[in-house]
This record gives structure tokens, C-alpha cells and sequence, in this order.
């Protein structure tokens, strides 16, 4: 697994070249204030060691009707990932730009030095609809490193277990992909409405045609829901496995359930996407992270209103809108333009989403660093 | 720097009385009955919008508002690409203009052609860096972009007026109360009276010398006013410790600026030429100079047409008491005037020439202001408002005119203008003020 870290190793350079390195450096900065040198060097180019992390869209292969594998071409800063971990992509949309969080499905040990991640699109969601139907090779995205502990562990199990459904195939399949021929003995139930839903399913009945791993799918259309009490039959040894699950939130906390119930929690790894729809409301409570303070506030109370009456240090400046004095960083939550009743959803990027608080009043709930 | 106002401590107290803690400005309606509009401002001056009823301004605060959603909607793709492409021209611009620098002493036939380039280059760069790029994403024209980088709690200015200060003095200040005698102190930036209803006093009579220093030092000018210095020069006696330190503070920023700006463009940068081994490190350095005396000249030249020529409205303090969002759309366009040209003017100007729409919209893209602008000219002509328009000689040459006519009192009743100005030098030179208070 770390032969996919491709993390450069420090080279001890002589303190005199050091010096030479930061004294261009200051010069470099001196000559771009008030910009950064970066800021023209990305002109040239984007996806040069050092800047930030962005990636090319080089290629969208549908796999299914409403799936489809994106391939990019990371920056040079890009360090690699452990198989099951996912990157958050953000993509402009309509001059927007949009966070989401998708598993890496490459081969780590590809020679390309592409990545891939694969979307189903989803009823109203932007940015799976906008990647599967819209996105084009040649755009530019923005990345972060591959994060996430829904790997396989350096000591592979003599046993395993993936059970997963829908697109939650996706971190699976990146963990098959590099390193099915490690493990002795997979077993794999998966689920989709109908045959033809099923992601990558040429490929993995490939895997079980080649007797490397046992396949059961789960066609919810015919079969009905997979209950769990079925994995009896399916996979009769399921509780010497160690099992990975990954699909939508009714089937973890079903998993989380059955493998609690047989006192065999320790054995379970699931991944738990945020679910990006927040459903909006009319007030509701807004927090001050680092003032640590939660208040309830109608939906015609300004937020800067709301902070300042719980004595929160807020910023502001015209309190009607145009002069963008008391905007903060909206961590999560949603909230309601008090103007034109536009909704404003925190996003899934690391930097979270700006708001002008003298204009937008909680929308369900919101968590705001202040 | 004294060219810089006192100003009085604003704090916005402008919530309507039935709802506690909501600006009365973020809705057309007013919780109260909003009081018919006097026919003659205190100054003898008829007041424009005297004709319209309270419920003819809802009516223009509501059509506004549905103007505005109508961009918002439309808002998108086409729009991020304008501002994207606009940046990486300018970038590309600037690049290019430094690179013909490096060799601008080099002479062809008595002339230094990679002077004049460079120059020229180096002008537009910062003119399309301050107006259409910098001023406007401070304005957050572009933060629904959610562009880290393009955003206006990000971006800094090439300007020795660090943004978060320019932000508060412009965006806050002058944007809410916009031609408000006393309040906006954007009027005459405190150095000039372009406004009859503004009192003279012996300072003014000199305006047309503070007016072209103020245009040529500009940028330092407005670093001054911004960080409020004439305030802090004459009231530093009677300002709290608290004050004073956020005074220092601020002064120390602007410091820190002036400096780093300074570096690039009369060290770095002529530092680097030496390097080409071609004469050409004074040459760099003229360059840096005129380039940003060009610039200073031509942002002056644009704002003082946003607010100061003929035709366009002051208001009373205690006119905008209670003021709802139709009672500010009013305000907006009758206290900007506009620039009529050509495409490319209204890019050089960052599309200030569209002032009353900027005013309306400050946060719309700048890009859409030309698109709405008939629809505006539309509605004011409707109401019997008067559109302020008209091209970049006419509108320079009224504020030019304005500055020289204001330079002298008023006109009164059983005196002269001469005695009037005698007496104020008499008490100047008593020491008894006269050249002070300024409203």
C-alpha cells in the first residue's frame, strides 16, 4: 500500500543553495505584491509542482445509464492514495464553484499517473448529474489529497467481506482493483435496483468467473431489499469475515445493527458519505463554533441579528446586503436570502462556504466559525 | 497627508423603531407611514423627488428588486468567464509590459520605443487591476462564484489603500449613505465642495489646487481617508486609548503597504533592468512613476464623475431617518451620475461609467450593468427623475467648472462675495478657525 505514496523524499540541499532558493523567493513574492507568484504562474501552469491541487479532466467513460468514471490528470503536487479513500472535487457549475466527495476507483500502480473516481448521478444532485451528462475532457478542477480510513489494513484478513450497494461499489472496487490478488478469500454481496444498474458488473462477475472471489448480487427490483438475515445463506461464514460496507444510510445502520447484534462490531468498517441534500427549513438553530454558542432564530431574523442578540462578536458593516462587510465562513447547514428566498447550501469544501450574515437567516440549521 | 476629512464616527443607527434590530432598508415596505417628501430642501433647493408618493417609491423598490432577481437568475457560466478572462488579460498585460521595461533604455532613432510600451502597458494593467478587477470583487460582484481566489474577503489591491480599510470607508460608508450631507464623506472627500448645500469655509477657496493634488497623489489620498488621518490629526487630544491604538494599528498597515508597493515598483523592478545590462534602470523606474501617476489621474478622473457633476442630488441627514429600501433605491440614482462611451471606456472605467446602476446594484457583476442600464434610464423617465448621462468631456468639465464656482461663497443678501472671504481670512489669521469644520 505505500508503494502507491509517491510522496518525494526530502533531499537535504546545502544551507547556501537554501538560502540562494528563499532569497529568490522574497524577490518573487516582492515582484508579485499585492498578488502571490503563484497567482501568474498558474496562468502557465495550473497543474505545476507546488500549486495548489487542481486536475484536468482528461476522460468520462458512462458505466451504466446514470454512471460514469471520470478520469483526471492530478497536478504534480498530487501524493497518491490508499485504495478506498476518496478525494473531494470541486467543479464550477453555472460559474459555481461546487464541492463533493467521490472514492478513487484507479489502479494505484497505473504508469499514466490518471486518477479516476466514479459518480452516479442522483435524482437533483448538481454535481453527480453535472460529471455523469455535462462534464468535459479538458476542464479544470479543483482536488485535495485522498483522505479516508475505508482501506484495507497493512496485514490483509485471511477473510473478507465487502457488502455494498448502489455507488457505494466505488470504494470497493478501487480496493479490488489493487489488491485482490492479496487477499485469500473475498466474499462480495452487492446491491442495485435492477441488472443493469450494477456498476463495474462486467468486471466483477470477470472476478468471480476467475474463482477470485465469490459474488452475490442483490437486484432489489426482483429480489426485494437484501435483508441481512439472508447473509446466513449468501455468505454462511460472514462472521469469521472482516467486512467492509459502504451504500446508503439504511443499509449501515442496518450493518451496524446486525454485526452489533452479534457482538462482532470490531469486524466492521463502514463509510458514511454526508449526505449532500440538506432538506431546508423556516428558522431553526444556528451555532458559533468558536464562540460556542447555539441559539434558535425564526426565519426572518437576520443571522448577524441572531449572533449579535447571544452576544457573539460579529462582523458587520451596512446590514442590508451590498457591502460585504460581515461575511463569515458557513461550516454546514443551509441559509435564506431574507431578500429573494434564494437557499444557500455549505458545500463539502474544506474551506467551507462564505455568507453575508445581514441577509440571510437560518435555513433548518447552520454552523457558522465565528 | 492633510487632505484627508474629519469625519464624524459613523454608527449605523438606521433600524425602524417597530422592528427592533432589522434595517428598515431590506424592505420596499415601511413598518411606519413614510412622510411625504418636503417640496424645498432646508437650502432653498427643490427636493427632486417631492412629486412621488410613498407608495409610488414602493413601486420602484419592488421593480428594482425584480430587476435585480432577474440578473441573479441569469447570473452564471458566461459571467465567471467575463471576469476570469478579464484578470488573465490584465495579467498578461502587466507581464508583458514589465518584460519590455527590463529593456526600456535601449534607444531607436532618438525615441525608446520599449519605454513608451512598456508604459502604456504598464498604465492599462493598473487601471483595468484597480477599476474592473479590484474595485468591483471587493464589492463581492463575484463571491457567489465561490472562488477562493476571486473573492472579496481575499482580495488585496495594487493601491497603497490596503482593502479591508477601503472596504469599510467604501463599501459601507460611502454605498449606504450615498450624497447624505455630513454622512457621505465620499462628497468632496472632505477637500472639496462640489455641493451648494455644502458650507463654505476659507479652505475651499484654494479647492482647485487640492483638486489636482488630490487627483495626482490619489491613491495616497484615498489611503489617507481611508485610514480617516485628518480625523485622527484633529481630534487625537480628545480620542480614547482604544481609538488611538486602532489608529495606530491601521496606520501601521497602511505603512507596511506603502512599502511593499513602493519596493516593487521603484526597486524591484528597476533593480531587475540593471540586470539587462541596458541603461535602462532610470527608464524602469520613470516608467513605474508615470504609470501610476497615469493611473492615479485617470481613477480620480472617473470617480469625481460618479457623484459630482451638475444635475446630481445631495440629501438631508434627516431625510434617510427610517429609510426603506425604496427610499435608498431613490437616493442611489439620484446621487450618481453616469459616463456615456464606447465598450472599451466602460471596461477602463471597471464600468463605473454605469454609476447609478453600480449604486443600485453594488454586488451585481459589472459586466450585466450595461444590459440593464435603458431599463433604468426607462424607469426614471417614468417617474419624472432625471437620468444624470453624458460623455467623459462633458461630465469632467462640470465637476472642473463646479470645483472653480465653489471655490467662492455663496451669493447673500447684503454683502458681497469679497467681504465674505475677507472675513474669513481675517479670522483665520486671528486663529479662530474658519478653515475647520467643512459641513
Amino acid at each position: 500500500m505505500t508503494a502507491t505514496l509517491n510522496r518525494l523524499a526530502p533531499s537535504r540541499r546545502p544551507a547556501r543553495l537554501a538560502g540562494l532558493l528563499d532569497g529568490a523567493r522574497k524577490v518573487a513574492e516582492a515582484i508579485a505584491t499585492p498578488l502571490v507568484p503563484s497567482d501568474y504562474l498558474d496562468l502557465i501552469d495550473p497543474l505545476r509542482a507546488g500549486a495548489e491541487l487542481r486536475g484536468r479532466i482528461v476522460s468520462v467513460a458512462h458505466e451504466t445509464a446514470d454512471a460514469a468514471t471520470i478520469t483526471i490528470r492530478p497536478g504534480k503536487g498530487w501524493l497518491g492514495h490508499r485504495p478506498g479513500q476518496y478525494i473531494r472535487i470541486g467543479i464550477d457549475i453555472d460559474g459555481v464553484r461546487h464541492w463533493r466527495a467521490y472514492s478513487l476507483t484507479h489502479r494505484a500502480d497505473a504508469s499514466d499517473g490518471l486518477i479516476s473516481i466514479t459518480t452516479k448521478a442522483i435524482p437533483d444532485g448538481k454535481v453527480s448529474n453535472h460529471l455523469v451528462r455535462q462534464a468535459t475532457p479538458g476542464t479544470l478542477v479543483m482536488l485535495d489529497q485522498a483522505t479516508g480510513d475505508f482501506t484495507l489494513p497493512q496485514a490483509v484478513p485471511a477473510k473478507a467481506l465487502f457488502l455494498t450497494a448502489g455507488s457505494g461499489i466505488t470504494p470497493v472496487i478501487g480496493m479490488l482493483r489493487n489488491h485482490l490478488g492479496e487477499l485469500p478469500d473475498v466474499a462480495h454481496v452487492h446491491c442495485a435496483p435492477t441488472e443493469a444498474d450494477v456498476i463495474f458488473r462486467e468486471e466483477l462477475r470477470g472476478y468471480a468467473a476467475a474463482s477470485r472471489l465469490t459474488l452475490h448480487e442483490n437486484h432489489d427490483d426482483v429480489a426485494g431489499i437484501l435483508d441481512l438475515a439472508s447473509l446466513d445463506d449468501l455468505v454462511p461464514d460472514w462472521r469469521e469475515r472482516e467486512v467492509w460496507v459502504c451504500g446508503p444510510t439504511g443499509l449501515l445502520d442496518a450493518a451496524e445493527a446486525h454485526w452489533a447484534e452479534a457482538g462482532l462490531a470490531e469486524l466492521l468498517h463502514v463509510e458514511r458519505f454526508r449526505p449532500s441534500i440538506i432538506e431546508p427549513g423556516e428558522g431553526g438553530s444556528v451555532t458559533f463554533e468558536a464562540s460556542g454558542v447555539t441559539v434558535d432564530a425564526d426565519g426572518s431574523t437576520p443571522i448577524l441579528d441572531a449572533g449579535e442578540a447571544a452576544g457573539v462578536l460579529m462582523p458587520s458593516g451596512c446590514r442590508m446586503g451590498i457591502c460585504f462587510g460581515c461575511v463569515v465562513t458557513m461550516r454546514d447547514g443551509a441559509v435564506r436570502d431574507l431578500r429573494s428566498g434564494e437557499i444557500t447550501v455549505a458545500d463539502e469544501s474544506t474551506t467551507g462556504t462564505k455568507i453575508q450574515t445581514c441577509i440571510n437567516a437560518v435555513a433548518g440549521r447552520c454552523d457558522i466559525e465565528l | 497627508m492633510t487632505l484627508a476629512p474629519e469625519r464624524t464616527r459613523t454608527t449605523p443607527t438606521t433600524s425602524a423603531p417597530t422592528t427592533p434590530g432589522i434595517n428598515s432598508r431590506l424592505s420596499v415596505t415601511s413598518a411606519e407611514p413614510r412622510p411625504q417628501r418636503p417640496e424645498f430642501k432646508k437650502s432653498g433647493r427643490p427636493n427632486p423627488a417631492a412629486h412621488l408618493s410613498a407608495e409610488q417609491i414602493e413601486e420602484i423598490g419592488r421593480e428594482l428588486d425584480a430587476l435585480r432577481q432577474e440578473v441573479l437568475d441569469s447570473r452564471g457560466a458566461k459571467d465567471a468567464a467575463y471576469i476570469r478572462k478579464v484578470i488573465k488579460t490584465q495579467r498578461y498585460i502587466e507581464m508583458g509590459s514589465r518584460a519590455a521595461l527590463l529593456f526600456s533604455g535601449v534607444k531607436v532613432k532618438g525615441v525608446r520605443p520599449m519605454w513608451w510600451l512598456g508604459t502604456a502597458g504598464l498604465s492599462v494593467a493598473k487601471i483595468l487591476e484597480n477599476m474592473e478587477i479590484g474595485h468591483n470583487v471587493m464589492h463581492g460582484q463575484w463571491d457567489w462564484m465561490r472562488d477562493p481566489k476571486i473573492h472579496s474577503t481575499a482580495w488585496e489591491w495594487d493601491n497603497a489603500s490596503p482593502s479591508s480599510q477601503w472596504k469599510h470607508s467604501h463599501n459601507e460608508i460611502h454605498h449606504t449613505f450615498t450624497n447624505v450631507l455630513g454622512r457621505d464623506n465620499d462628497l468632496g472627500y472632505g477637500i472639496l465642495r462640489v455641493d451648494e448645500d455644502q458650507k463654505w469655509t476659507l479652505f475651499y477657496l484654494f479647492q482647485p489646487i487640492w483638486h489636482v493634488a488630490n487627483a495626482l497623489l490619489f491613491e495616497y489620498s484615498i489611503a489617507a481617508y481611508d485610514l480617516e488621518l485628518g480625523g485622527y490629526l484633529a481630534k487625537k487630544n480628545r480620542m480614547s486609548d482604544e481609538d488611538k491604538a486602532k489608529f495606530r494599528a491601521d496606520a501601521q498597515e497602511v505603512v507596511t503597504k506603502i512599502k511593499r508597493q513602493a519596493t516593487k515598483d521603484y526597486l524591484v523592478h528597476p533593480a531587475m533592468a540593471a540586470a539587462t545590462f541596458t541603461g535602462s534602470t532610470r527608464h524602469t523606474l520613470t516608467a513605474n512613476i508615470v504609470a501610476n501617476l497615469v493611473r492615479n489621474v485617470w481613477t480620480n478622473t472617473v470617480i469625481i464623475c460618479g457623484h459630482f457633476p451638475p444635475g446630481i442630488e445631495t440629501f438631508e441627514k434627516a431625510s434617510i431617518e427610517g429609510e426603506t429600501r425604496g427610499d435608498w433605491y431613490l437616493r442611489q440614482m439620484l446621487g450618481s451620475g453616469n459616463i456615456s462611451g464606447s465598450k472599451a471606456m466602460h471596461v477602463m472605467t471597471g464600468n463605473l461609467s454605469h454609476q447609478i446602476e453600480h449604486h443600485l446594484f453594488p454586488d451585481l457583476p459589472s459586466n450585466r450593468y450595461a444590459e440593464i442600464a435603458p431599463r433604468i434610464r426607462d424607469l426614471m423617465d417614468r417617474n419624472d427623475l432625471k437620468y444624470v448621462s453624458g460623455n467623459l468631456a462633458k461630465q469632467v468639465g462640470g465637476v472642473y467648472w463646479k470645483v472653480v464656482e465653489l471655490s467662492l461663497p455663496p451669493k447673500r443678501e447684503g454683502t458681497t462675495r469679497r467681504a465674505t472671504i475677507l472675513r474669513a481670512a481675517k479670522r483665520a489669521v486671528r486663529g479662530k478657525g474658519g478653515a475647520g469644520r467643512r459641513y
